[in-house]
């Protein structure tokens, strides 16, 4: 039943001859590969741990980009108020980004794909009981049921991941229904369900590939949202504290020095934060595009 | 035979593909007169279609027209532009397309599109335009037209839209009426039907159609005129009862012989042997020559349109002889045998 | 028809009795509000008064009901803060909000189809890719780091418009508008624009696939067949195939636009009930909180309600459906 080796090497293959035909979606995957490996080795390329209280200076405070500060190094992308290197912050507060939207993308994943395949496999009164909270859950924007997810649940990484996968997982779910129970009305798997096979051969090995090519497009767009969402949850004083700094917290931080014209305190991470988000939302939307089985040509 | 309302001489069309340059309508040479219909007939891929889209002017990128004339009246279609080939557009030559449930859209009534359609030619109010849409529904037969005006397209069956549809064409009586395959997607009686009543309107309003269509059964009951395309190329043109009755080209032969009416219930029916050639990639010559029982040497080459009595053409070096004594049976023998 | 309605408004309710029981044990959960209405320090006795003051003593399950109760005669308690009927501070704010969330809609709407009209009628034109490009920004980019760049580009840098609050406000039919004067106007178009951002976004998106669509249908080209101008082609068939799915994105995003200004209300200190909810989580008011979010749950249900109404007005093909 499973592919030889070979046609999945070269599907992959052919899935990335088809990806690279656009430079823009190219351009966009570079981004998020360096994205990730500053984030990964933030300590080794930060010039200050910004948030080891004692190698902060006070005297160092709201230096312009460019500046030397007392370290003997130069702030390239400035300091922050309380004498904070900025390029340090932003990557550290990548860091931070990326595990609660890695985190969050991923549970509200697997969440979702369970409670849609459990709707798709079991169908009649289940089904229509879980869809039904689902399609409620998605005319409510995710922005609402995060900010009372985290009203309700307070401050804190695990909390924050947990309103993020909350209020996401119901898009999973929808896909992973649409596609599953696509596949479920062929007749192939009403002929696999009167087999003595155990049931969950059917789901794994029959319903869930099928669902597999739009969820990995939903994954990646979820996980922009989530960066974003955090950002937005930060920003509103609601998400990370300063002292476990997020792109949103530091952009956030930022924000009162932006109107005396000390704009790269939040500017910078805020561009950071662009950068990251618009160029997943551009890989998505070129996997979109590929994975497409009615695109022309 | 009047004179012309449409004569289409040597018109080319091209689409420029990854694969290259496509000639979809490769000097394609035919004439209407006023009250004729026309059946333009071939196989689905022979540029019959795309001829029809030329004529109007209807072609879109990547397809181009290359060359050639689109003389309606005297005046040369493929030379206007913009505005001027959108006045002609429905005044003096409309079209019909295949399928009925495709060429109204859905959202709008029956009434809103017929009277975009008056007042897209002739500056009127919408009552005034109403109710010429309404007598252009009786025209074709439609029963109580005005609840018809009020309806939505998927409210009418398939034969009512293509009435529909050919009632649009006539709203501003043009010269011409390019049907493109407009019974295909029918029921063979209502097709019957429908095919009377546009023999009726070309007598009485002295119409002319070009009939676009693949079925021979439909034009040998329809049809004044002939004109059998291959490949983008018109092979033969005719009268359409001495066609029907003689073929000149093996290609109108091999069609001929494959329609079911000319043969016992239960027969196995004779077929052209292989399949229409890609015309991104077609043999040097005659196009037809690889699937062809006559095909000689000389097929390699160009072949050249051949002229024959009573104003007929075949574009072939072996045309059928009529004197041969070759009748239809012993041809689709000869087909049967090589299939 | 009427069966397809009740059921719709039965189906309605219930999804705002269950949203309901939710939020209010949701937010139940949060802290203990006593903690903040008055100073740690102060005696047990002042706070036991409270505590039976306000019922906190009940159960939660009682306190449901009673909370219910009042809720159907228009009383949704008393902030903790403000010590003032939630009802009447909440709807206070209403019209900064609502005046807000309509002019994102429109500037996203008079952009947004015209725009995506243009990308989808000429798709491979350079300025069709250049309006996409820009759609893809305005929903993947946060809205609030949007309206940091505007304050920075507009306020900070031109200096032409001012960087937040609401400025002068005119009466109109009784309600507050900033709309009604030059000044009024010039507070509230950054956060107007801001707001609208995502909408256009997506209306933009949305307006050019239902375009492209329609332009490549036959009906299209049996309209050209009919010499019609590529004005009305435009004008009548496309327009009209693509309002269906835009006036139910319309109808949702509003919704959606409401609970998106509190994002944009915070970033230029709009004074709406956005700024309020947040400002009540901030300090555990809770009376706020649970009115503030049950309305909008309401809100939301109103307006699915009216959209799928109207829907079945232009779709001739639902319409039929539904009476059958």
């Amino acid at each position: 039943m499973s592919l030889a080796p070979e046609t999945r090497w070269s599907r992959l293959f052919n899935f990335w001859q088809d990806y690279k035909q656009s430079p823009v979606a190219l351009a966009a995957l570079i981004i998020i590969v360096s994205v990730v490996l500053m984030a990964i080795f933030a300590p080794l390329i930060a010039p200050q741990d910004p948030y080891n209280q004692e190698t902060l200076d006070l005297f160092d405070a709201r230096l312009t980009p460019g500046e030397t500060g007392s370290g003997g190094y130069v702030h390239w992308l400035g300091t922050d108020a309380a004498g904070r290197d900025v390029f340090s912050a932003i990557l550290f507060g990548l860091r931070t980004s990326l595990i609660v939207g890695v985190l969050a993308g991923t549970f509200a994943l697997l969440l979702g794909g369970v409670v849609g395949l459990m709707a798709a496999y079991y169908g009649g009164r289940i089904e229509a009981v879980i869809m039904r909270i689902i399609d409620l859950q998605l005319s409510l924007p995710a922005i609402l049921l995060a900010l009372v997810l985290v009203a309700m649940l307070g401050q804190g990484l695990p909390q924050l991941v947990t309103a993020l996968t909350l209020a996401q997982y119901a898009y999973f779910a929808r896909t992973t229904h649409g596609a599953a129970s696509a596949e479920r009305s062929k007749d192939y798997i009403e002929a696999a369900l009167s087999t003595p096979l155990p049931a969950r051969q059917v789901l794994f090995r029959h319903l869930l590939p099928n669902a597999l090519p739009p969820l990995i497009v939903v994954a990646t767009v979820q996980v922009a949202n989530s960066i974003a969402l955090e950002a937005t949850l930060s920003f509103l004083g609601l998400g990370l504290p300063l002292t476990q700094p997020s792109l949103g917290s530091l952009i956030s931080n930022g924000f009162q020095f932006l109107l005396s014209g000390r704009y790269w305190i939040s500017i910078y991470p805020g561009i950071a934060l662009m950068l990251t988000v618009v160029a997943i939302n551009l890989v998505g939307d070129q996997v979109r595009y590929v994975l497409n089985p009615r695109r022309s040509r | 035979m009047s004179e012309p309302v449409l004569r289409v001489k040597d018109l080319r069309t091209e689409f420029a593909v990854r694969a290259g340059i496509v000639k979809a309508v490769d000097g394609v040479t035919f004439e209407v007169g006023r009250g004729r219909i026309l059946g333009l007939v071939g196989e689905s891929g022979s540029g019959k279609s795309v001829t029809g889209y030329s004529i109007l002017g209807l072609i879109e990128l990547p397809g181009r027209i290359a060359g050639g004339e689109v003389l309606l009246n005297g005046v040369d279609l493929t030379k206007l532009k913009g505005e001027q080939i959108r006045r002609v557009r429905g005044a003096q030559i409309a079209m019909v397309f295949q399928d009925p449930m495709m060429t109204l859209n859905p959202v709008l009534k029956v009434s809103t599109q017929m009277i975009a359609a008056v007042r897209a030619h002739d500056n009127v109010s919408r009552k005034v335009a109403r109710s010429r849409a309404r007598d252009a529904l009786a025209t074709v037969g439609i029963p109580s037209p005005e609840e018809r005006l009020d309806a939505y397209p998927h409210q009418l069956s398939g034969g009512m839209r293509q009435r529909v549809a050919i009632a649009i064409a006539l709203l501003h009586k043009p010269a011409v009426i390019i049907a493109d395959e407009p019974t295909t997607a029918l029921d063979v009686s209502i097709q019957g039907q429908i095919l009377a009543e546009v023999r009726r309107l070309a007598d009485e309003t002295g119409t002319a159609f070009v009939w676009v269509t693949h079925d021979l059964a439909v034009v040998s009951s329809l049809a004044d005129d002939i004109c059998v395309m291959y490949a983008g190329r018109v092979v033969e043109t005719g009268a359409a009862a001495d066609v029907i009755a003689s073929p000149r080209h093996p290609y109108t032969a091999g069609l001929l012989a494959s329609v079911p009416a000319e043969h016992e219930p239960g027969e196995r029916l004779p077929q052209v042997p292989g399949s229409a050639p890609s015309l991104a990639n077609l043999p040097p010559g005659c196009a037809f020559a690889p699937r062809c029982f006559k095909a000689g040497p000389a097929c390699n080459t160009t072949p050249p349109v051949q002229h024959f009595e009573d104003g007929r053409t075949a574009l072939c070096h072996y045309p059928i002889e009529p004197d041969s004594c070759q009748p239809l049976s012993s041809t689709s023998t000869t087909y049967q045998n090589a299939s | 028809m009427i069966g397809f309605f009740i059921q719709r408004i039965l189906q309605a309710l219930l999804v705002i009795i269950a949203m309901s029981v939710i939020v209010f044990v949701g937010v139940y959960a949060i802290g203990n509000p006593i903690d903040v209405m008055i100073d740690p320090a102060s005696d047990q006795a002042l706070r036991e008064a409270l505590i039976q003051r306000y019922g906190f003593d009940r159960p939660l399950i009682e306190q449901y009901f009673i909370f219910m109760g009042n809720m159907l005669r228009g009383d949704l308690g008393e902030s903790f803060i403000y010590r003032l009927p939630v009802i009447g501070l909440i709807f206070s704010r209403m019209p900064a909000t609502l005046e807000l969330a309509v002019s994102a809609m429109l500037i996203a709407t008079l952009l947004g189809i015209p725009l995506g009209l243009w990308a989808g009628y000429k798709p491979d034109a350079i300025s069709s890719k250049f309006i996409m490009g820009l759609s893809v920004l305005g929903f993947s980019v946060p809205t609030f780091w949007v309206g940091l760049l505007l304050i920075m580009a507009f306020a900070v840098e031109l200096g032409w418009l001012p960087s937040g609050g609401r400025g002068p406000v005119t009466d109109f039919l009784g309600m507050k508008l900033s709309i009604g004067s030059m000044e009024g106007l010039s507070y509230i178009i950054l956060p107007a624009f801001n707001l609208a951002l995502f909408k256009l976004g997506l209306l933009i998106r949305l307006t050019r696939s239902g375009t492209v669509e329609v332009m490549s249908s036959d009906y299209v080209r049996f309209a050209r067949a009919q010499g019609l101008s590529e004005r009305k082609v435009v004008g009548l068939h496309v327009l009209k195939n693509i309002s269906i799915p835009i006036v139910t994105v319309f109808g949702l995003e509003l919704g959606s636009t409401l609970a998106f200004a509190v994002v944009t209300e915070t970033v230029f200190n709009w004074p709406g009930m956005g700024k309020l909810i947040i400002d009540s989580i901030t300090v555990l008011d809770r009376p706020v909180m649970v009115a503030y979010l049950i309305l909008v749950v309401f809100l939301f249900v109103l307006i699915n309600l009216v959209v799928d109404l109207i829907y079945g007005q232009l779709d001739p093909r639902i319409r039929v459906r539904a009476a059958s």
